[in-house]
């Protein structure tokens, strides 16, 4: 058991590095933008005091533009609060649909190096169950990474929370090239770790280009 | 002559401002949102200067400097990242990058680089007629 504590911490310090990387990355690029931004007001100046008359038309699009970075940014570092919120408590009431939304846009930057969109198809309602979202998140990401690796022709991963008979469900469709390992390569000794952990399965279904995450209604 | 540059980035907002701000001060700028896109623009025409994304998506930066070098070998390559990291820079700088800048980007700088990156490009395509015409007068025994 403190073997596999051990495992759980150091698969989550690495799970959290890498997204903040992928999140800072982000960050990065919109604050270059609105650089790019404030370069080009500074360049419409510099034109103006050489007689060149500024456009007002396209000082409105340029304070646009800056107010739709900002709100990237915003997005983005919302994601990123949540995220790091949920290793607030051992364990939670949580709404799966909504770890689901975070996870995609989480996952945003690593499904495009793949070039693999994520659609997310939201249920009617909530879906509650508790458990501990960071560790659940860290399997979540494991499960989709895999999901991304044997996506098909289509280049599409849908995910799907439900709730279940005995708690909840996350479907990852669309995986067209499941078929060529039936089994999955999930790896397999922290995979099983954190689902001992959580008391979720993962199971594969080829046929239905599906792999499925059961979890407890009370897990974690 | 105006300088003639190609932009390759992913992040459209960003490519669409540096154009804007470059072509203000009188280059000429063509864009890419990825490296395939930028090799099929490299196949048509070519460029004083090519300003490359480190991390794009589907294939990197480093990776379509390679495939630029080996088709272009005269291409000048500034790369920009929004991480710039000692090993990365090492590593573009050994394959014969010309620079490597970090973002946000400093446009003065950016600007002397490219100017920097023509000259570069019309000595190595000087000395490369030069051999061409060596080559020739050796083989013609003049």
């Amino acid at each position: 058991m403190t073997q596999d504590a051990g495992m759980i911490g150091q698969a989550g310090l690495q799970f959290f590095g890498k997204m903040c990387a992928s999140v800072s990355h982000d960050i990065k690029n919109v604050l270059a933008v609105i650089n790019e931004n404030a370069g080009l007001l500074e360049d419409f100046c510099l034109m103006a005091e050489k007689g060149r008359p500024i456009d007002p038309a396209r000082l409105k699009r340029l304070a646009g533009d800056i107010q739709e970075q900002i709100r990237r940014g915003d997005r983005i570092v919302t994601g990123m609060n949540r995220f790091a919120h949920s290793a607030d408590a051992p364990s939670m009431d949580v709404d799966l649909s909504e770890l689901t939304d975070l996870l995609a846009a989480l996952a945003l930057r690593f499904a495009a190096a793949r070039g693999v969109q994520v659609h997310v198809k939201r249920p009617r309602g909530a879906v509650r169950i508790t458990t501990a979202p960071f560790v659940l998140l860290n399997l979540m990401w494991l499960c989709l990474d895999e999901a991304m690796a044997f996506a098909g022709p289509e280049r599409i991963v849908e995910l799907a929370a439900e709730d279940s008979a005995d708690g909840a469900c996350l479907r990852f469709c669309r995986i067209q090239r499941l078929k060529d390992t039936p089994d999955g390569s999930l790896p397999t000794v922290l995979s099983s770790v954190l689902c001992s952990f959580l008391r979720a399965q993962v199971s594969f279904d080829p046929d239905a280009n599906q792999m499925t995450l059961l979890l407890p209604k009370n897990g974690g | 002559m105006a300088e003639k540059v190609l932009i390759v980035d992913d992040d459209k907002a960003f490519l669409a401002i540096l154009a804007e701000r470059m072509q203000n001060r009188g280059m000429e700028v063509s864009t890419a949102e990825s490296a395939a896109a930028a090799m099929q623009l490299l196949a048509k025409e070519s460029y004083d200067a090519v300003l490359l994304d480190l991390m794009m998506p589907e294939m990197g930066g480093i990776e379509a400097f390679q495939i630029m070098r080996r088709t272009q070998p005269e291409v000048q390559v500034i790369f920009l990242t929004g991480h710039p990291s000692v090993s990365k820079g090492v590593e573009a700088m050994k394959l014969g990058a010309m620079d490597f800048l970090p973002k946000p980007v400093d446009m003065n700088e950016l600007s002397e680089k490219i100017k920097q990156a023509k000259a570069s490009r019309m000595i190595l395509a000087a000395k490369r007629t030069q051999e061409k015409i060596r080559r020739i007068l050796t083989d013609k025994s003049w």
